[in-house]
């Protein structure tokens, strides 16, 4: 295989890589936008998608679309109820004792987790038929194909709701300020709680799509990624939608091309170099806007 | 008398807006001069570019002939500048002796070991600065709130402390931005006093920012009068009152 | 201030009481094999936590890449003493000066950002900093470093926790700690006053780093194999909780932290994941009902009840 076409193979397995880091990091944005809380917890919440998933798939045999449904809706459920119970109490508690809340809340799930379901990871069971298709210089294999497309209807689904529905508008005007949206009438409790909802559904998806594309699950799995989604919200610009898409992408890219011509052990290390280089020289992101503080 | 600070031609440029333009100003030594304008006309941004929270985008800044272009506030202070914020900026968490203490940084000079042995200078110098914060606290009428929490002192309390916080970095000019706000007139006659009381005392020129007339024109030897980043007019306060100039911008419309 | 050295001489003899019975408890075989390590836990873990301490509580930068301090210590210690036959006390002070060099060059820049931004960057450079040592085959790679002489005794761990504990709280208690303080009460106030804040910063984040590295090098000489994975992002999270748990600002609070947080951990080892999520939950409770963590930022020695003990009116 000549370097150009490896390239080109990097590029996709980065694309479906990045997909899922942008599905994470959609759901971190959100979340921070919000209430400016970094939610470590939220790699875990992807973690318990993919349980779920899987669970559906194995045990209730369902098919693979209704698996990820149903996971979606229960992770979301998951998702809001994190919010209530933990982080709700503590709103006008200092940043800090969120974060440790945060913190917390990722350990108890990871590890209630594994008391469950044995830290041994699981095989997610194959949902496609092994199928690769040439489009001329590249490979594209079934599950990337489906990542892509699960993908891309999520976030228009997203757009939408973001963009065109009282919801969403409610949502934006909570992120925007929101003592002035609760004086125009918006219940930011509730809007809060659904941002956390829909943050969540979509890590699950992403959790499901990783069990299908990487075949193995389990309770640890969420760390990583879930760090590496913050990376890319960071990348894109923390708080904005398109800007944490890109950044999933982006950073894929990047770690796809680092594991392919340089080593996969340092793949972590270039997102986090990534990191540091753009809170370094553009701390508001790809996409995002300088601010300064009044004096 | 000689000057003190002279600010010559300076801008300041917030992306395509001019906060300040072509800003010039001297205070000499000993001089206590009054800044006003209607708000957001540039004053508190002023106080920042004398203070390098900001640099300016053009003009100079100098302090005793020297200029402090390029300086951060902290190496400002060291020269002699001090100043108290318009919202309130006090160690909220700390004791007042403390806040204080912190005050006398730049004149503290034992260095890592002697303070992690407390030998050599540590001990000497800790306790001068701990008897004169005390004895600033008193002149602010705080010694005996010397160990309370800063946060949980009456509002008046908590201007008076960040003046007296100012005073002991021992600067030659002091910076007051808006230090009557929210005082009744009580209070603010007792400022007054104090003021005039400290830039004797103190032998240091005062600017200040007011929104309170009587005040600024009860106690400026000189003012100067901004208006949408400009000085419009400069003089005694017999003669700012005379002003048109000022007396438009502050009616507002015709004149 | 002869109080101050009054003090001084009280804290250090008690320190001393302290020493001679625990000692005399190791001896006597009084206590088991795993007991005995975890007591030198407890003091690396102490240096630890009053170290971030230092950092996130007193200055208030929040730092979250303490394990990747450590583990340079923790290197630098293990490769003078396997590979160059160093004496311990040198690599116990090549340790601190390597790792606070090192943290003294990732804080310049990184000092820039605050808050949030500051914690994840730490974060990211912890995990450099192991992705890195995992990726140099001379100090094992991933497979770890082994065959470190355990140099480490109960009284090695005791008096450089010793030392460290006397350098900070003296440390905090000088110029120095309040130029710190001020920073984390208002930052643009305190560059007001004369404080150049980055210095500042910059310092603290050296020292504690430093520090780190010595905790680390003590930590290497106690179970004869470094491993990557012992200074993960989640080990910094661990010194994070016992400073918070202790109360961010209060030297006590760090070492109650430190030693109560050990203690339930070794307690509940035989369960290992329920001993993660009840440790999360006595998180999450903590937040929620004593956020300021056990001591807020009140020294054990300002308490009322021993002020009156002692009868004197100093701080």
């Amino acid at each position: 295989m000549g370097i150009m076409d490896q390239f080109l193979q990097q590029l996709i397995n980065g694309i479906s890589l990045g997909s899922i880091y942008a599905l994470i990091a959609l759901g971190y944005t959100m979340v921070y936008g919000i209430i400016k809380l970094i939610n470590f917890a939220h790699g875990d919440i992807y973690m318990v998608g993919a349980y779920i998933g899987f669970f559906c798939i194995t045990i209730l045999h369902w098919p693979v679309l209704p698996a990820l449904v149903a996971s979606m809706i229960l992770t979301g459920i998951l998702g809001m109820l994190v919010e209530r119970f933990a982080y709700r109490p503590l709103r006008s508690a200092p940043r800090i004792s969120v974060l440790i809340t945060a913190i917390g809340v990722s350990f108890f799930l990871e590890y209630t987790m594994m008391y469950f379901v044995t830290p041994q990871p699981r095989t997610f069971p194959s949902v496609l038929e092994d199928a690769a298709y040439h489009f001329g210089p590249f490979v594209v294999n079934n599950q990337q194909i489906m990542i892509f497309a699960i993908t891309i209807i999520l976030m228009a689904i997203l757009t939408y709701i973001v963009q065109y529905t009282k919801v969403g508008k409610a949502m934006r005007a909570v992120s925007f300020d929101t003592e002035t949206a609760q004086l125009m009438g918006i219940n930011a409790n509730r809007i809060i709680s659904v941002t956390f909802g829909i943050g969540s559904a979509l890590a699950a998806a992403a959790g499901v799509l990783v069990g299908i594309y990487y075949n193995s699950i389990d309770p640890l799995m969420g760390i990583m990624p879930g760090l590496k989604a913050f990376v890319a919200a960071v990348l894109g610009g923390i708080g904005i939608l398109p800007g944490a898409a890109a950044g999933g992408i982006i950073l894929g890219i990047i770690e796809a091309l680092v594991s392919g011509f340089i080593s996969s052990t340092f793949r972590d290390a270039a997102a986090f170099a990534i990191l540091i280089l753009v809170l370094l020289f553009k701390p508001s992101g790809l996409l995002g806007k300088n601010t300064n503080e009044k004096v | 008398m000689s000057v003190l600070l002279e600010a010559k031609n300076v801008s300041k440029m917030f992306g395509g807006l001019k906060a300040v333009s072509n800003f010039n100003m001297t205070i000499d030594k000993g001089e206590l001069v009054g800044l006003i304008g209607p708000n957001g006309a540039g004053k508190t941004t002023a106080f920042n570019l004398f203070t390098g929270v900001y640099q300016p985008t053009t003009g100079i800044i100098s302090l005793d002939g020297q200029s402090l272009a390029g300086m951060k506030p902290s190496q400002i202070t060291q020269r002699g500048i001090a100043r108290t914020f318009q919202n309130i900026r006090l160690f909220s968490e700390l004791t007042v002796l403390d806040n204080v203490k912190i005050a006398y940084h730049t004149h503290l000079n034992y260095n890592l070991i002697e303070a992690v042995l407390r030998v050599g200078r540590y001990m000497k110098q800790e306790r001068e600065i701990e008897d004169n914060g005390r004895e600033l606290l008193k002149i602010f009428k705080l010694e005996d709130k010397a160990g309370e929490i800063a946060k949980n002192l009456p509002y008046g309390a908590q201007r008076r402390l960040e003046i007296a916080r100012a005073l002991a970095t021992r600067p030659q000019l002091l910076l007051l931005d808006e230090p009557a706000a929210g005082m009744n007139p009580q209070e603010t006659k007792e400022l007054m006093d104090m003021i005039r009381w400290i830039r004797k005392d103190f032998a240091l020129s005062i600017l200040l920012i007011e929104h309170d007339m009587s005040l600024v024109m009860g106690i400026c030897e000189r003012i100067y009068v901004l208006e949408y980043g400009s000085i419009i007019a400069q003089g005694i306060p017999d003669e700012i009152k005379k002003n048109p100039e000022v007396i438009r911008a502050y009616l507002g419309g015709e004149a | 201030m002869n109080a101050l050295r009054k003090a001084d001489l009280k804290a250090i003899i008690i320190s001393l009481v302290v020493f001679v019975v625990l000692q005399a408890l190791l001896s006597t075989n009084s206590l088991d094999a795993f007991w005995q390590l975890n007591i030198i836990l407890i003091c690396i873990n102490i240096i630890l936590s009053v170290s971030l301490n230092l950092i996130n509580g007193y200055t208030g930068q929040f730092s979250l890449g303490h394990a990747g301090f450590m583990a340079i210590g923790a290197y630098t210690g293990a490769v003078l003493s396997v590979n160059f036959h160093m004496p311990f006390i040198v690599s116990l002070i090549t340790s601190f000066v390597t790792a606070a060099i090192i943290g003294g060059l990732i804080g310049l820049p990184t000092m820039r950002l605050s808050g949030d931004y500051l914690a994840i960057a730490t974060l990211g450079l912890g995990e450099i900093i192991r992705i890195v040592i995992m990726n140099v085959n001379y100090v094992g790679g991933a497979a770890g470093f082994m065959g470190i002489p355990r140099h480490t005794n109960f009284a090695w761990a005791f008096f450089v926790m010793l030392f460290v504990l006397f350098f900070i709280k003296n440390y905090v208690n000088s110029s120095y700690g309040r130029a710190c303080v001020a920073i984390r009460e208002n930052e643009i106030a305190a560059e007001a006053m004369g404080v150049n804040t980055t210095k500042y910063k910059v310092l603290a984040f050296t020292i504690g780093a430093g520090f780190a590295g010595v905790a680390g090098c003590l930590f290497a000489h106690t179970f004869y194999i470094i491993h990557p994975s012992s200074f993960t992002f989640l080990a910094s999270f661990n010194y994070l909780i016992m400073v918070v748990m202790g109360g961010m600002g209060s030297i006590t609070g760090s070492i109650a932290g430190a030693f109560i947080l050990t203690t339930v951990s070794a307690l509940l080892s035989n369960w290992p994941e329920l001993r993660m999520s009840i440790y999360a939950l006595i998180l999450i409770a903590l937040m929620f009902y004593r956020p300021q963590g056990l001591f807020g930022n009140i020294e054990i020695t300002s308490l009322p009840v021993l002020k009156r003990f002692k009868g004197g009116k100093q701080k």
